[in-house]
């Protein structure tokens, strides 16, 4: 048997790939992988986007602002009516020009149920988009957004060929398809008269998915793959092992939430919650089960990278004492309470673990109950008073506060209820001044600190490899992979 | 089919076999379409919802249904589906937006590439060792060989598989460890990349197969025919190859015929380690997708498989054993 694999030489790191020509590992590929920016739903979909086609505005740096891509100018004055000056001269892969009616066409598909749209609901804003000759686009809004330029920079929002209701890849961007298969793989070539001068600088990407973790790492280690995504931390001591890898920690909004529900009871208590809160150690959370790569959080959604965070709420600290103090208030000694923990909320189940050990030393008794990650959104979680909650990053603090904390929400997950903040919501959606909406999101940050029945101990890195000889890759807090837009900006140096 | 009739009664007596099989193999292929289409349609959520997700508005699911034609009733959608399939259209996925042939086709050949090299290499090893431990039963070669198998037969792949990753790909880096085949891939190439799961497929099979044939043949071996003819003075080689392999091919063959079916279908975990676009992993994918065209199609040629090698292992065992011949 060993002698079929004997001939051949090795293709490892030793003989390296194709000058320029690399393969990426994603952690997911499946028949429903698509060419369609509008269905894109895993980091392989946007990886594969964002090399094929262009958004009218990009976020290409640790910055987050989005400026303009396909789009040369925007204007607007009130952040309701839009005006879009398009750059001339940009042409598709089949080498047509690209002009407004492109961008009328791609915009408007999201708001066709038929298309499938993952923002669909957010495509219902767009109240009227209309071509101004060739390079002119007006979008009217149905309220005003001040978030609109960094909706239009996500993966969803790249611009299509007009006329294509099932996109085949053929788009303005630094590679053009050369193979795609659902569930085996893509392949692009560069672009060679891509509008941007000097890039892509790599020849061809071929991607991949190998959803198997512990596969994904050894096809990086055996040199079959230069660059993976989605590692865990565990893993990340072998990648350190090897001095031809480096890891890239990219901060991101997600969190892992303890969700104690403000209708039942003993979670109800304010007391309760503090103690609980009290009684994290998020230190020790973020070194046992994170390795260190990830951000302490301080019981609110907002990322301390985010655009709004407010860095003046005091970080709530371990501290047994006042946990012990909450516990007599509430009279709360000696509850006895599952919580209930799952492998489809990432970490918590360990997360779990260490509340039950020092809830034990502050007089509360927590049971583990660790469920199955199939169903687990359906069937348990915010329907016990304690469960997990796992909250991926969102564009916009608007949105992870509309989806996740208004009292109206389908998504509320702790239940509670706060006229303030409900209000407070509505205001900065309004509001143009930006020390303004500052302001109104940093109070709403201290309302979730104060009185939200929830604890967010971390925001969870997103946590990917690669080959040191691939240059240029950095952190973007936008996602894994240098936000899934990697193709496009580095290069291989041997 | 066994082909025209002779007029020998022992090849009418095998065709008679042969039809009565494949009768029967298109009724159990029926109840298969039926049961997975039952059991699919049990599951929680369809097609529409999980191509949409979490953020599906009710307006994108009523069309998507509408689309992909879940707004039917059941029964018309599977009818519907099997006129489709009896006139030779596996339909189209609803996923991928292609059609099922298209979907399936570079998968089984790859699926089919993958079982066809691991049979040739564990069918050859697995005879070879079951007829040695079987002439030497009770000898130590036997219990050496015992020892092997059996401790081959209690290891799970994805241990076998996980170490070969280790030493083969990591550490030697001798052998890739992932299998991606691509379709302008040289036979050289192909095999390279086929090496580390072939390895595992077959040491799974193989002991199996080498298990089972090792019991046949001790049976055989202890006969009174396999005796007399010792004592008449014929060489061992001849016993084996013409007295007793002949009446030993009825089992062995069937524990062929499973241990390959088991390759076409059950190499899930290899895929998953290894990352072989085969047909297993596009089943449980179409499974999770709630694609029920992809599903069918797939469980159908599973199923096809499996019967076909059944078959074929009972008209060889026929055809090698005198006795049953007539």
């Amino acid at each position: 048997m060993l002698a079929l694999g004997g001939c051949g030489d090795g293709s490892g790191r030793s003989t390296p790939a194709m000058r320029g020509s690399i393969r990426v590992a994603t952690q997911l590929s499946s028949t429903s992988d698509t060419l369609d920016p509008a269905k894109g739903a895993s980091a392989t979909d946007y990886t594969r986007h964002f090399m094929l086609y262009n958004g009218l505005t990009t976020i290409e740096d640790e910055s987050l602002v989005a400026k303009p891509s396909l789009a040369q100018s925007i204007e607007s004055d009130d952040r309701r009516n839009w005006y879009f000056t398009l750059r001339r001269g940009v042409r598709f892969h089949d080498g047509s020009e690209f002009t407004s009616r492109d961008v009328v066409f791609s915009l408007l598909r999201h708001k066709d149920p038929v298309t499938g749209s993952k923002i669909a609901s957010i495509a219902e804003q767009f109240e009227e988009v209309a071509a101004d000759g060739k390079y002119g686009v007006r979008l009217r809004l149905t309220g005003p957004n001040a978030d609109l330029l960094m909706v239009l920079a996500q993966s969803h929002c790249l611009i299509v060929k007009a006329g294509q209701d099932r996109p085949d890849g053929t788009g303005t961007g630094a590679f053009r398809l050369t193979e795609f298969k659902p569930g085996v793989r893509t392949v692009a070539e560069r672009n060679t008269e891509y509008w941007i001068e000097g890039r892509p600088r790599l020849e061809r990407v071929e991607v991949i998915g190998i959803p198997d973790e512990v596969s994904r790492v050894n096809a990086l280690l055996s040199g079959d793959v230069q660059i993976i995504n989605a590692i865990s931390p565990h893993s990340t001591r072998r990648i350190e092992a090897d001095p031809g890898l480096a890891i890239l920690a990219s901060p991101s909004a997600l969190y892992t939430n303890l969700i104690m529900r403000q209708d039942q009871l003993p979670t109800r208590n304010l007391h309760f919650v503090q103690a609980v809160r009290h009684l994290l150690d998020r230190p020790l959370i973020n070194r046992a089960i994170f390795r260190n790569l990830s951000i302490i959080a301080n019981d609110q959604p907002i990322a301390p990278f985010q655009k709004y965070f407010n860095a003046e709420i005091p970080q709530r600290a371990y501290d047994l004492d006042r946990a012990r103090w909450h516990v007599r208030q509430g009279g709360l000694q000696g509850v006895r309470l599952p919580i209930y923990a799952t492998e489809a909320a990432n970490g918590s189940v360990d997360m779990a673990s260490i509340l039950q050990e020092f809830g034990s030393k502050a007089g509360l008794n927590f049971a583990v109950n660790r469920v199955p990650a199939d169903g687990y959104w359906s069937t348990h979680w915010m329907r016990h008073p304690m469960t997990f909650g796992n909250t991926n990053p969102r564009p916009t603090a608007d949105l992870i506060f509309s989806l996740f904390f208004d009292s109206g929400a389908e998504w509320n997950e702790s239940g509670w209820k706060n006229e303030r903040f409900d209000r407070l919501l509505v205001e900065a959606r309004g509001t143009a001044d930006e020390a303004l909406r500052t302001e109104i999101y940093g109070e709403m940050q201290q309302l979730v600190h104060d009185h939200c029945g929830m604890a967010i101990p971390v925001f969870i890195s997103l946590i990917d490899s690669y080959d040191k000889r691939l240059k240029g890759i950095r952190p973007i807090p936008l996602g894994g992979l240098m936000g899934y837009r990697f193709a496009e900006h580095v290069w291989w140096e041997d | 089919m066994a082909g025209p009739a002779a007029n020998s009664p022992a090849w009418i007596g095998l065709s008679k076999v042969v039809i009565q099989r494949i009768g029967s193999a298109v009724l159990t292929l029926l109840l298969v379409s039926v049961v997975i289409f039952v059991a699919a349609s049990l599951l929680p959520g369809d097609a529409a919802q999980e191509v949409l997700g979490q953020s599906a508005t009710p307006q994108q699911v009523a069309a998507l249904r509408h689309e992909m034609g879940l707004d039917q009733p059941a029964v018309t959608r599977y009818f519907d589906w099997l006129v489709a399939m009896l006139g030779g259209d596996p339909g189209r996925s609803y996923i991928a937006d292609m059609a099922v042939g298209e979907l399936i086709g570079e998968r089984l050949r790859n699926t089919l590439t993958l079982a066809g090299v691991t049979a040739l290499v564990s069918v050859a090893l697995a005879l070879s060792i079951g007829l040695a431990s079987a002439i030497n039963h009770g000898g130590k070669l036997d219990r050496a060989l015992n020892i092997v198998t059996l401790s081959l037969v209690a290891l799970p792949e994805f241990l076998i598989a996980t170490v070969f990753v280790l030493v083969f790909s990591v550490k030697l880096v001798w052998l890739p460890s992932i299998a991606m085949v691509s379709a302008e891939a040289t036979w050289g190439e192909m095999l390279r990349s086929c090496a580390l799961p072939v390895a595992c497929l077959a040491f799974v099979v193989t002991a199996q197969m080498a298990r089972l044939t090792r019991a046949a043949v001790v049976d055989q071996l202890d006969q009174p025919y396999v005796e007399m003819a010792r004592l008449k003075g014929v060489p061992l080689r001849r016993i084996i190859l013409f007295h007793v392999m002949p009446n030993a091919a009825g089992p062995v063959l069937n524990a062929m015929a499973l241990s390959l079916s088991y390759l076409m279908g059950g190499a899930l975990i290899i895929e998953t380690i290894f990352s072989f676009p085969g047909l297993a992993s596009l089943m449980v994918n179409a499974v999770t997708s709630r694609d029920m065209p992809l599903l069918q199609s797939c469980a159908m040629i599973f199923c096809a498989a499996y019967l076909t090698l059944l078959l074929i292992a009972d008209i060889v065992a026929i055809l090698a054993n005198p006795r049953l011949r007539s």
